[in-house]
Parts: structure tokens; sequence; C-alpha cells
């Protein structure tokens, strides 16, 4: 077991108005490591990575990465110390071409970058050929590559994914994971939030299951895919 | 879609910049007989700053603004006081006097005309900043506000001895040949386009397509929104500036809310989010204008005086264009798109296509 812990939750509440979304919840994320954070809808998975990115303010809780307190601070700020979010919905920028999309990706680094460029290039090369179009013409599988692709532009140190296989076809989404493995063994530490718990579970060294805003299981990828309870609730397997 | 050969475009842009260069040459020398159309040129060119001044903030940016009188005012007031003719002066001011102060202050034309851009773009800061945290568009009903407000501070009796009131200042000396507006209106647009293409203008871009996009790519919307907004005031002003030394005397009614649609009309004409529309707008509704003066005065066909035609009708017929452009070219002429020759090429391939498709049997025009 690493004790590297590259992102540190402690006890974190967050609410919308007076509607608690997210309640004393802890996890960690270990450097270099593929955690994954499953649950049904409006479980507050995305809440979880927002207040993460600094876009939602928490009502209480810690929230420290590289050791350093990071709840609080303002979301460009946490782009700048290394942790980039991939939105729920892709959110490319339609009216903006593919090398357009990538260029803002790259706001906090804007030196070097058009090795950065060719860095995403090599690993979509998709994105290459299509350098010129709008995103918005992209076909959907395309648009996540995109997005991920922008984020990894800002050089994070850990990379958050909000469900990136939704209203993909099955064949693409199994695309989808082998770039979160390949960017995982680039030495970035991977956030996935998924509904695939199926596949997810397999990827991921790490679990942790959310239900209406607490965290009720958590566990190795396996030993959750093997987990009962989860076999029922999350992967459409029931007992006889 | 077509292309042209790249030294081919290069050719034409020369081309078509020592025509520009020649005509206004001619004009120049010849000022006194073309005086009238040198004055719609340079109307032109000046509304062509604020119209591409506001594309940035909304076409580039997606926030409203409605302030642009007012930042106009500013500018041109500052460029005003500071530059008529200190001998001139108690003439200008003759019925309540000069401040004290202000009797033997005077800056050149270009400290005054740069002074007027950073005095609204300072203003634009204190307007925005309380209103550019909130999402929507709340900038849009401070700035017409503000724009009102600075009308009536300007007319306002106390300030008599410095904005002259509602009398206004004239003996603006005027520019000292006629390639000046065009070619600060030329370093102005210049500098916007540098800047739209920056890593800045990306953000702006970012900000305009998806906020919560943007924010997650560690664009800070509030920085980014209020450096779009103010440098946008600070072009409105210099424009601004040279309305008054276009215009040689100015008052308070010359910044009322019909020059920020003016400004509006030009961009929503030529396109938001494109800069090439913005400047090609605005001399065509400039020369537009003029143009449909002809409507103006009394038509007799055959000892039938032709109803309507009189002053006013003008800018019914105005309207109505614009309306039609509106309804029909919803995006304006341009949409977001810039002016290319490939795009100017294939659109005249095109026209020479269906002309041809149509009128098939007359081939040859020589037997018509
Ligand atoms: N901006 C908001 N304002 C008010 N309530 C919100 C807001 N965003 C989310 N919520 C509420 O917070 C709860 C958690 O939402 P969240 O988006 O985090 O769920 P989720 O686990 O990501 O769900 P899904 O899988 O459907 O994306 C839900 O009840 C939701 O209605
Ligand atoms: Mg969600």
């Amino acid at each position: 077991m690493s004790n590297d812990i590259h992102l540190k939750i402690s006890n974190l509440s967050v609410a919308y108005g007076g509607i608690q979304a997210v309640k004393d919840i802890s996890i960690e994320v270990p450097k270099g490591k593929i955690v994954t954070l499953i649950g049904s809808n409006g479980a507050g998975k995305s809440t979880t990575l927002r207040t993460i990115a600094g876009v939602v303010k928490p009502k209480e809780g810690s929230i420290q990465f590289n050791g350093e307190e990071i709840l609080g601070k303002s979301p460009d700020y946490i782009v700048t110390r290394g942790i980039t979010l991939v939105p729920e919905g892709r959110r490319v920028f339609d009216n903006l071409t593919v090398l357009e999309n990538l260029k803002i990706g790259a706001y906090v680094h804007k030196h070097r970058l058009e090795e950065d460029i060719e860095q995403v290039y090599r690993l979509f090369p998709r994105l290459k050929e299509r350098a010129w179009q709008f995103a918005g013409t992209l076909s959907g599988g395309e648009q996540q590559m995109l997005a991920v692709g922008r984020a990894l532009m800002s050089r994070p140190k850990m990379i958050m994914m909000d469900e990136p296989s939704l209203g993909l076809a099955p064949l693409i989404i199994k695309d989808i994971f082998n770039i979160i493995k390949t960017v995982n063994a680039e030495g970035i530490t991977v956030l996935l939030i998924e509904q695939n718990a199926n596949l997810a579970l397999k990827i991921a060294d790490h679990a942790y299951v959310m239900e209406t805003g607490v965290i009720t299981l958590e566990g190795t990828g396996a030993a959750l895919l093997a987990d009962e309870s989860v076999k029922e609730a999350y992967l459409g397997k029931r007992k006889e | 879609m077509m292309k042209m050969k790249k030294n081919t475009k290069i050719l034409l842009s020369v081309l078509i910049l020592i025509a520009a260069v020649a005509a206004l040459w001619y004009l120049d020398a010849n000022k006194n007989q073309y005086s009238y159309a040198i004055s719609i040129l340079q109307r032109s060119a000046i509304y062509a700053i604020a119209a591409v001044a506001m594309n940035m903030l909304t076409g580039f940016t997606g926030l409203f603004s409605l302030g642009q009188a007012g930042f106009m005012a500013i500018g041109a007031y500052t460029v005003a006081i500071l530059t008529i003719p200190v001998e001139m002066r108690a003439n200008v001011y003759y019925i309540n006097g000069i401040a004290d102060f202000l009797a033997n202050l005077s800056l050149p034309f270009w400290a005054a005309l740069i002074l007027g851009g950073v005095l609204a773009a300072l203003v634009g800061f204190f307007v925005g900043i309380p209103v550019l945290r909130l999402k929507s568009d709340y900038l849009a009903i401070a700035t017409l506000g503000f724009s009102e407000i600075i009308r009536a501070i300007i007319a306002a009796p106390q300030l008599d001895r410095i904005t002259n009131g509602s009398y206004g200042l004239k003996s603006i000396p005027a520019f000292s040949s006629v390639f000046e507006a065009f070619f600060i209106a030329g370093i102005c647009i210049l500098l916007m386009i540098l800047i739209i293409n920056s890593s800045y203008g990306r953000a702006f871009k970012a900000i305009k397509e998806d906020e919560t996009a943007a924010q997650a790519m560690g664009i800070n919307l509030f920085k980014h929104k209020s450096m779009s907004f103010i440098i946008s005031c600070f072009f409105t002003g210099i424009a601004g500036g040279l309305l008054a030394v276009f215009m040689r005397s100015i008052d308070s009614k010359t910044f009322q809310i019909a020059l920020t649609y003016d400004i509006l009309l030009i961009v929503v004409l030529g396109g938001l989010g494109s800069i090439t529309g913005s400047v090609i707008g605005a001399f065509l509704m400039t020369a537009g204008r003029e143009w449909l003066r002809f409507f103006d005065n009394p038509l007799m066909i055959g000892g039938f005086q032709v109803p309507l035609f009189r002053t006013g009708f003008r800018m019914v017929i105005f309207s109505l264009i614009l309306m039609a452009v509106v309804l029909y070219y919803r995006k304006g002429l341009f949409g977001d798109k810039e002016f290319t020759w490939d795009r100017m090429y294939n659109f005249f391939i095109r026209l020479r296509d269906r002309i041809r498709r149509k009128t098939p049997e007359k081939g040859d025009k020589g037997n018509v």
C-alpha cells in the first residue's frame, strides 16, 4: 500500500441553499492511481468534483492536495495547482476549432504550447486530423477526446472526469476507458465518476460508492465488483 | 470550397490598401470639392472603432453594454476641454467663464485623446466592478443608466465652468489632415484584433461559449470580463474623442442614447463576432443614411407629387431596411465570420453559376 496520498478529502459537507447534497464524506486518492466514485443519480458525485475544483463553496470540511489546503481557493488557482476537471457533458467550445479549444485548455500554462499540443495529438491522432474543424461538429466520442485533451493541456497532476461515457455507444465507451488508462499511464492521477459501474470498477485501483450524499461502501475495484450489494444495485445482476 | 493562391490574396490586399491610400490622397488634395464625402468616411471610421470595441465585448466575450454614448462623451469632453486653444476659451465659455485650473491647462491632441480613453476605462472600471460579478445582463442596465447620468452631469449647472453646461463646447481644433482619423482608427482596430487573437482573446471567447467550462480551464471569469469591458471602454472613449474633433462642437445632446443604438445597429448589421463585419457595417450604415437623403426631398413625377417623400421619410426607409436585414440575415452580413478573399471569390463563383443556370438560353450576351 502506498501512503502517498495525492488528494485527501475530510468530513466534507456541501449544501445548495438548504439542500444538503454531500454529507460529511471522506475520500483519499493515492498518487498515480485511478479512483472511481460510483452511485445513482443525484447522489452528490458531481457536487463532490465541483467542490474540489473550487466552483462550489462547501459548508465545512477540508480538501488537501499534495498537503496543501485548497478548500475555499478560486477555481483558477486550483487549476494552477494541477487539478483539472473534465466537466459533465463534455462542454467543449462548440463554435471554436479543435485547435482553439486545446489552446484555451493551456490557459494557465502558456509556455511550451506547441509541445503540449503535439503531446495531445500523439495521444489522440484523430484530433490532429480535425484541428480546424469546429468542436460542435465533432462526434460525441471525438468531443470527449477533445474534452480530455483540452484538460491535459493544463498539465494536470490529477484529472477529474465526470461521467465521460455518458451518451456514447458501447464501442466508443471502450475507447474512452482505454484513453483513461493511457492518461493514467502517463503518471496522472485519475478521479473518475461513472454510471457505468462495471467498466469503472474494472479499471479502478480503489472505489467509493455514494448514495444520497454519503459514502456507503469503499474498497478496491475488484472487491466492489464482487460485492453482492454493488452487483445488485449497480451492475444489474440479481441474486437468485 | 475553392481557394485562391496565397500570392493573389496578398496582391489583392496590397492593391486595396494602395487604392484606399490613393483615394484618401486624392480627397485630401481636393478637400473643398469633396468635403461631404470626406466627412461621411471620417464618421464611418470613427464609428468603426466604437463598433469593433462593442463587438469585442458583445460578440467575443458575450457581455452586453449599452453605455457607448456615455463612454464616448467622456472621451469627447476630455479632448474638447483640453485641446480648445487657450486664447479661444474666453470666447467658448462666454456665459459662465472657465474654471481657474482649466484656463491655461491644455494638452496636445494625442495626449488628450489617450487621456480620454483612459478616463473612459477608469469610469468603466467603477461601473463594471459591481455588476460584472453578477450573472446575466445587469451590465446592460447599469451602463444604460450610467450613460444617461453622464449626460445629466455634463449638462449640470454646477459644472458650467468645466463642461460649459448646456451650451456645449465649440472651437475644437479640426483634424490636421484627412488621413488622421483613418490612421488612428486603423491603429485602434489593429490593436483590438491583436487582443482578440491573443490568449486573452481566447479566454474571452471561451467565456462567451461556456462559462462553466471556461472556469474549469482555469480562466478567472470576473478578471477577464472586467478586462474585456475596460478595454472596450477605452477604445469607445477614443472614438468619442475623435468624434469631438470631427464635429468641432459638441454638447450633451450629441451623446444621447441614439448614438448607442447607431453603434449597436452597426455591430448587428455587420455580424456579432465579425470584426470586418463591424468595419464594413460602419461604412455601409453611415453612407447608407446619407444616400437615403434622396427620400427626404419632394419627388415630382409628371407634375404629380409622390406622397411620403418628405423630411424624415429617409429614416423610415432606413429602419425598414435594417429590420429586413435583421429578420432575413439574422446573423448580420458576416455572421461571426471574417471577410476573406476566398469567401469573396466563392461568393462570385456561386453568383455566376446561379446566373448561368437561370439563363441558359441566352448564353451569349451579344445576341440579346
Ligand atoms: N446548482 C444546484 N442547485 C441546487 N441543487 C443542486 C445543484 N446542483 C445539484 N443539486 C442537487 O444536489 C444533489 C446532488 O447532485 P449531483 O449533481 O452532485 O448528483 P450526481 O451524483 O452527480 O448525479 P448524476 O449521476 O445524475 O449526475 C441533487 O439532489 C441535485 O438536485
Ligand atoms: Mg453528476
